[in-house]
């Protein structure tokens, strides 16, 4: 039992394989590039860098040169004036609160529910389990445009079209395929002899995943709740169609000010800032995660 | 579990027949129910598609799909292979890289407004560089390469690159392709080391690796970033509505644009939901055959 969860702690950030374990001699070695090569693949990665971070330069000297960066160009702020992000902030603080309180349970109910779907999928072979699976993972591959005439109809139907519940509900549900292949992917790594040992002990299904399986999945669940935070907070489309005026996820209030001539560039791009900051402090704080995840679930 | 997956299999498979049979219905205004079936059968659909605001999405996303996919996959791959070989601040360049794919399509959108704004932005510095006519970025209404001008038989657009959507592009390849750039490195990170020794024994040169050992092993790698990126660039939305809407005579419109416009201002939930179905089959065309694949896999691994 101790080397199996040994096994699992080591297996939760990215796979460490041949090359990173080359790479990682390579960097004890030498610190500076030492050929032609090496300089010009440096070189190359600084242009690089530069073109990456110059949008997000944009953004952040934008919204410090506030409302007064209407006519500008993209040079840097002469005078640092903070008003736009005061003026961003009482737009969107109310749809910021809303986009809290829709992403946080979403997050947290569907990676409950995925787990559940991953682990019996993963680990109690029935007939149809794969094919289950695959009709999951199409899911993920739908262009939404598909459903959301019906989902709109269905969500007013039951009252529930303009409320925080109907939009939990969707991300929910439409997150699940995603949050099952992760999860699924975790568990199938998890050696059955944990779970053996636990029916032998006499716990049922659903006890042996509360009492066993769930506190072995912590890892998994870092995974896949970076990636539904980050995709519920930052859907757009959803938030549209759902929602009403009072339940708008921030996206959609931050798209609407685009509309408004009252709003200038610089409270925009404070507000677009306000907007990105949750998901990018994930990614900053969880980034190997992010990646773990991100090739484990989808490179198989 | 049972319940939570029978409801994800109604709101997707259900709602997907749901919207087929509204799109072969004549059901316009979303409180005029109506289910009987339009006669001609299909006749939305062939009224959808000699319509120039439909031709144009055709048109537009395809355009799109086309040179996103390229620029993201192989910008993702160079990205990869540079990150790999690096050796200073090997982590700084990877975060900075993946860095626009935590972001909402609404944030990117935001900026490359302000970016590519005709009388803004880097126009200003092109003007302080002397160029007299910037170009007008998503607002240029010209079409580039075309192959067939409007008017002349079923197609009433110009077939060509419209010149609008290049801004849209380099906003959405800036956004994913440190995505592709993530799976590229898990890619080469599984490469065997011994592999890419024994050939440097035998005299074998870094471009003579990358032809002959590394760029086969990552065929794979390229394939799920082709489909999980279609996937994204076909349903584009977001990004397009807060960059530039649908653009002067529907030149930065897209099928996803259209479906929601149909559901809304126009009162059309036929046409909306025939659009829709048009945009499910053409991803279906790709990740159905991936999907197979995948299936096929996980039945021989147990």
């Amino acid at each position: 039992m101790t080397s199996a969860v040994n096994t699992l702690d080591t297996m939760a950030p990215p796979p460490r394989t041949t090359g990173a374990r080359h790479r990682a001699s390579k960097r004890r070695g030498y610190w500076r590039p030492r050929s032609i090569g090496q300089w010009l693949t440096l070189a190359a990665c600084t242009v690089l860098l530069i073109y990456f971070a110059f949008p997000v330069y944009v953004i952040v000297s934008t919204a410090l040169k506030g409302p007064g960066a209407a006519g500008g160009s993209l040079g840097l702020p002469s005078s640092i004036d903070m008003s736009g992000f005061r003026l961003a902030w009482g737009q969107l603080k109310g749809n910021l609160w809303n986009s809290i309180q829709i992403a946080v349970p979403g997050t947290i109910i569907s990676c409950l529910l995925g787990a559940l779907n991953g682990f019996v999928l993963a680990k109690t072979p029935f007939r149809g389990a794969k094919l289950l699976f695959v009709l999951m993972m199409v899911g993920m591959f739908i262009p939404f445009q598909a459903v959301i005439i019906p989902l709109f109809i269905f969500l007013k139907t039951l009252g529930l079209q303009g409320t925080l519940t109907g939009i939990v509900l969707v991300h929910v549900i439409y997150g699940l395929p995603f949050v099952t292949l992760i999860m699924r992917n975790y568990y199938v790594n998890i050696p059955d002899g944990i779970i053996e040992a636990a029916t032998v002990d006499g716990c049922g299904l659903l006890r042996t995943f509360i009492r066993v399986v769930l506190p072995l999945s912590i890892p998994g669940f870092v995974v896949a709740g970076i990636f539904q935070f980050t995709n519920i907070w930052n859907d757009f489309l959803f938030g549209l169609i759902v929602t009403s005026q009072q339940t708008w996820p921030v996206t959609v209030r931050l798209n609407n000010l685009l509309g408004d001539t009252s709003v200038d560039y610089g409270t925009l791009m404070a507000g677009a800032l306000m907007v990105a900051a949750p998901t990018v402090l994930v990614y900053i704080g969880l980034g190997r995660y992010f990646i773990g995840g991100l090739t484990s679930g989808a490179v198989k | 579990m049972a319940p939570s997956i029978l409801l994800t299999f109604i709101f997707i498979y259900g709602f997907i027949g749901f919207s087929g049979l509204i799109s072969l219905s004549q059901w316009k205004r979303p409180t005029r129910r109506d289910l009987t079936l339009r006669s001609p059968f299909g006749g939305t659909y062939v009224e959808m598609f000699k319509e120039q605001r439909f031709q144009a999405d055709l048109r537009n996303v395809t355009v799109f799909t086309v040179l996103f996919l390229l620029v993201t996959v192989v910008g993702g791959l160079v990205m990869a292979l540079l990150i790999h070989h690096v050796v200073v601040a090997k982590g700084l360049f990877r975060t900075v890289f993946l860095l626009p794919y935590a972001l909402s399509f609404i944030v990117t959108g935001v900026a490359f407004r302000w970016i590519f704004n005709p009388s803004s932005g880097i126009n200003v510095w092109l003007g302080d560089l002397g160029i007299k006519n910037p170009p007008k970025w998503s607002t240029d209404t010209t079409v580039a390469f075309t192959i067939h001008h409007a008017g002349d038989g079923f197609w009433q657009i110009d077939l060509g690159i419209p010149r609008a959507i290049i801004p849209i592009v380099i906003a959405a390849a800036w956004q994913l392709s440190g995505f592709a750039m993530a799976m590229y490195l898990a890619g080469l990170a599984g490469i065997p080391e011994e592999e890419l020794e024994a050939s440097s024994m035998d005299g074998a040169g870094y471009f003579q690796q990358l032809r002959h050992i590394i760029l086969p092993q990552m065929w794979p790698v390229t394939v799920t970033c082709l489909v999980l990126l279609l996937h994204t660039s076909l349903k584009i939305f977001d990004l397009v509505v807060s960059m530039s809407g649908s653009g002067p005579g529907f030149v930065t419109d897209v099928p996803g644009i259209y479906v929601y416009d149909m559901m809304g201002r126009a009162n059309r939930y036929d046409k909306g939901t025939a659009a829709a179905i048009v945009l499910l089959v053409m991803a279906c065309v790709f990740v159905v055959p991936y999907l197979a694949r995948v299936y096929r896999k996980e039945g021989k691994g147990a």
